[in-house]
């Protein structure tokens, strides 16, 4: 593609700048709760103040009475939700989604038990403050290391053996150790938040931050009883996600009740503490590794087991466990995962979900390893590269990391890194090296895109897909520029709206392989079409306008539907990624600076160079922040969030992060769509957290196995 | 403050903090004010709009300045200089991501310095003039660090960015980006959790080394 990079490495003004770059500049996004419908009211949430048992009475008194309010609204008086109810003849399911107003239980602390509507956010606000719940207490539990022992397996997963169970035992040279990721909470910098409004009785409109428009359409019918095309659902601007916005939360529903009791349209907007408790979060995981290795560097056996915390009310899983089975090529590998049901919300997918966490775990213990071994980390996982995938056999789709290897550790420096740890000083500074890196699939889904070409040569491309930021707008308006000939300001793409053609939820890393695919079909479409039009003698790149002037039309139009490919039945295929971290260590303090960072990213061919660097830039900077600073701590005493805020959960600031340097392999896979674009979004952090824990290691000769590596922990 | 004899005193305004509106209502010396006599105002409880009344003795008049424009309003005390942009005058360009002064999202400029709105009360604003993302153009003409931010990619979602660039134009015109470092230093106090702070360094630098007036 000529759009593509041509170097593995580009800076930050290179390639085309985004579509929306001006809105975003000039404060004209639109992000959920900017909308101002007639009548707008303002809906303030009231959390529980317990971490479980019964509401006995609530007092809504002087909630009511307060100035400008127009209902407050409890389980006691909220409208049934239809989809919360249990079939007739049926029992309720047993665990399932937290049904907001829908009886006196408390499952965790800070959950909604009162929305107060009024005129205005001030006094919504404050009325919210009058309500005054009593409850029956329960004991709670919020620590996982100290209710592990009560551990589950998911249903249908959980295991996972090849070859010999605890065959790294009989190695020679092996390492036996435990990691903990905590808590770590997305955070994005918009408040979630939400405009409900009825339209009808049964027709119901919501500007809401939400990662897939076409999934919260369907959510919102299936709860409300509604045919999915009386919910309309906008999410043009999303203010960053990372995961929180992937499913439908319980204060949407009760800004969609308050809606319905007010008959106005009610604006919801978490507050930052909110976000902590309402909108999932990832959760605190503990991992342990056994890996034995030869002497000469060849793994045997690989054991990983992970506990991963969820709600008592629904069973939240992902895959920590998946990195031990496939990113290293190894006889015997058995795993095992378990859940742990703790009173507290559940948690969902951010970004590498799983693999952030696994890949934490493995890496680490990989390093370990190869000091054992005294051979050069990137050396270890040279010895032990996958030509193809050890779980399935199956070949790559494409897979370049012995080059992304390559390109990091010469752009790092790292001949320069000793192999003895703590041995290179300089003005009070310890410095070091460290590595790390992941794998995330390269997945694919169905997306349709209407296409249609105007006689004043402009095209427009539509689908209901969202982006939370990573500039898919900014993309497909460059794949369509390339398949058509056209410059790129001529197109125009419109996202975010549910009554536009069907896309997947923007996560996984899949929205450029899907979404793309359809463009790049439409396109084509789109070219044989106009071909047909002119007739005998069209060439590859005909003059679109002048055919559509000589013919009399005022555009032309495709509607094209692309599916999710059927590479997956053959191939294994992955997007990988390996992070180099250069850091100091302060001799006296135990800070942790970052002060050169190169991530390498295997992501198939490069669509948009700026977009995409700027990207994995964001990404290592979520792994940055996951290794040095992030933590949800809960008083367990109490059950609730003590760092529920920006001055006391810490998330990189500008002084934090040095310039990062982002490189691509750029070499497309021939399997995953026309384009041969991967994603990058998950492998961007994944393996980062290991890279500096690594690192610090290798500066100082602590190895910090429980995240965040604050400065104590590397005095200990 | 101005106007001080026309608000509440400071027991009346006491009153209202503890909640009991009728008392006050009835018992306010400020009744003679608009000329209620006691019965129209014990009618007035009983109807249940004493509340309403409360509430327009609790608004206070606010006159600023906002991109120019010369802004007359009624604002509650307690309305912060952000509420009082966002959804007041559907100025939605200035963020809230935190509402506590910990994020920066909400970075306007009061008399050209920048400041956390989410943290200053509308009424503290009497005659000041204000400047939000939606005033920094020219027109159509972007501010040179509203072109940079594009050209180096200085977000990704874009709900820092109106404050980043408040904040960015302040840092060049305070004397604070004279290195990366100084940059880095400098805009600590905006968060962008989609992490673009790489390009927002390299955007100020250009800006600052282009020698452009901002
Ligand atoms: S909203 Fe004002 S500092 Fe965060
Ligand atoms: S651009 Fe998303 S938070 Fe900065």
């Amino acid at each position: 593609m000529k759009t593509a990079i041509n170097k593995t490495m580009p800076s930050s003004a290179e390639g085309m700048s985004r579509v929306d770059g001006r809105l975003k500049v000039t404060g004209a996004a639109k992000y959920s709760a900017e909308y101002t419908p007639k009548g707008l009211t303002y809906g303030v949430l009231a959390g529980s103040t317990i971490t479980k048992g019964n509401i006995i009475a609530i007092d809504t008194k002087a909630a009511e009475r307060a100035p400008g309010v127009l209902a407050v609204i409890t389980h006691l008086n909220a409208p049934k939700v239809p989809g919360d109810q249990p079939e007739k003849g049926k029992a309720a399911d047993a665990k399932g989604a937290l049904k907001v107003f829908y009886d006196d239980k408390i499952y965790y602390n800070g959950q909604p038990v009162a929305i107060v509507v009024a005129d205005t956010f001030e006094r919504a606000l404050f009325a919210a403050s009058l309500v005054k719940a009593q409850y029956k207490t329960e004991k709670h539990i919020t620590s996982l290391p100290d209710n592990r022992d009560k551990g589950f397996p998911p249903r249908g997963e959980g295991t996972y053996k090849r070859g010999t169970e605890d065959a790294w035992k009989l190695a020679p040279f092996k390492v036996e150790q435990e990691y903990i990721v905590p808590t770590v909470t997305h955070n994005p910098m918009e408040l979630h938040a939400i405009i409900a409004n009825w339209d009808t009785d049964n027709k119901l409109t919501v500007w809401d931050k939400t990662q897939g428009v076409k999934d919260t359409q369907g959510d919102l019918a299936h709860l409300f009883k509604l045919p999915k095309e009386n919910v309309q659902v906008h999410s043009q601007f999303v203010g960053g996600a990372f995961g929180s916005a992937l499913r439908t939360w319980p204060h949407e529903v009760a800004a969609i009740l308050a809606a319905k009791v007010v008959k106005r349209p009610v604006k919801v907007v978490l507050s930052r503490a909110d976000m902590f408790t309402s909108v999932g979060y990832r959760p605190f995981t503990w991992q342990k590794i056994g890996i034995g290795a030869t002497a000469d560097g060849k793994l045997t056996g690989i054991t990983h087991e992970a506990a991963g915390q969820t709600s008592s009310y629904e069973n939240f899983t992902e895959g920590p466990t998946g990195v031990s089975q496939s990113l290293y090529a190894c006889p015997n590998v058995n795993t095992k995962y378990h859940l742990v049901a703790l009173d507290i919300a559940t948690p969902t997918w951010m970004r590498g979900p799983g693999e952030a966490t696994g890949a934490f775990a493995l890496e680490s213990a990989l390093d370990e390893l190869s000091y054992q071994l005294k051979l050069d980390p990137v050396e270890l996982r040279l010895r032990n590269y996958a030509q193809t995938d050890p779980g399935s056999g199956k070949p790559f789709s494409s897979k370049f990391l012995n080059e992304a290897y390559q390109l990091g550790s010469d752009h790092i420096g790292w001949k320069d890194r000793k192999q003895e740890p703590g041995t290179v000083k300089q003005n009070g500074w310890y410095v070091g090296y460290g590595m790390g890196g992941g794998m995330f699939g390269a997945y694919r889904a169905g997306a349709t895109i209407r296409a249609k070409f105007n006689a004043d040569g402009t095209l427009l491309l539509q689908s209901a897909v969202s982006d939370i930021g990573p500039g898919t707008g900014t993309a497909m308006v460059l794949i369509a520029a390339e398949q058509l000939g056209i410059p790129a300001e001529k197109i125009r793409f419109e996202l975010g709206d549910s009554s536009l053609p069907n896309a997947p939820t923007q996560g996984g890393s899949a929205t450029t392989a899907s979404v793309g695919s359809a463009v790049y079909k439409a396109c084509a479409d789109l070219k044989e079409k106009f071909q047909k039009l002119a007739g005998n003698g069209a060439t590859n790149n005909p003059d679109y306008t002048k055919i559509l002037k000589d013919s009399g039309l005022p555009s032309l139009e495709v509607v094209s539907e692309t599916d999710g490919g059927n590479g997956m039945q053959k191939y294994a295929m992955n997007s990988w990624s390996v992070h180099f971290v250069k850091v100091l260590v302060n001799a006296a303090t135990g800070v942790v600076k970052i002060d050169k960072v190169a991530c390498v990213s295997d992501c198939g061919k490069v669509i948009s160079p700026k977009t995409a660097r700027s990207q994995v830039i964001g990404g290592a900077i979520g792994g940055l922040g996951m290794a040095l600073m992030e933590e949800s701590i809960i008083d367990h005493r109490y059950g609730r969030y003590i760092n529920n805020n920006f001055a006391d959960y810490h998330v990189p600031v500008n002084a934090d992060i040095p310039q990062i340097d982002a490189l691509f392999v750029n070499k497309p896979d021939p399997i995953i769509n026309p384009m041969g674009a991967k994603g990058m979004a998950e492998i961007a952090l994944i393996g980062m957290a290991a890279a500096v824990a690594n690192a610090v290691y290798n500066a100082s000769g602590k190895r910090v196995r429980d995240l965040p590596i604050t400065p104590d922990k590397v005095m200990a | 403050m101005e106007n001080k004899e026309a608000y509440p005193a400071n027991d009346a305004a006491q009153d209202v903090k503890d909640s009991s509106r009728r008392n006050f209502i009835k018992q306010s010396t400020l009744l003679t004010a608009v000329a209620l006599t006691p019965g129209t105002a014990i009618k007035a409880a009983a109807d249940h709009i004493d509340e309403q009344i409360a509430a327009v003795f609790e608004k206070m008049p606010l006159k600023m300045q906002v991109n120019g424009k010369t802004q007359n309003l009624s604002v509650e005390p307690r309305a912060t200089l952000l509420d009082i942009l966002r959804e007041q005058l559907d100025l939605t360009g200035t963020k809230k991501g935190c509402d506590h002064g910990q994020c920066g999202a909400c970075t306007v400029h009061v008399d050209g310095h920048r400041i956390n709105s989410c943290l200053t009360l509308g009424v503290m604003m009497n005659g000041r003039k204000i400047t939000t993302i939606e005033g920094l153009a020219n027109g159509n003409q972007l501010h040179p660090m509203q072109e940079a931010f594009i050209k180096h990619d200085g977000f990704q979602c874009g709900y820092c960015t109106p404050g980043q660039i408040m904040s960015a134009v302040a840092c060049i015109r305070e004397g604070h980006a004279n290195s990366e470092h100084e940059i880095r230093e400098y805009m600590s106090g905006n968060i962008c959790r989609c992490g673009a702070y790489p390009n927002i360094v390299n955007a100020i630098q250009e800006v600052k080394d282009g020698g452009m007036a901002v």
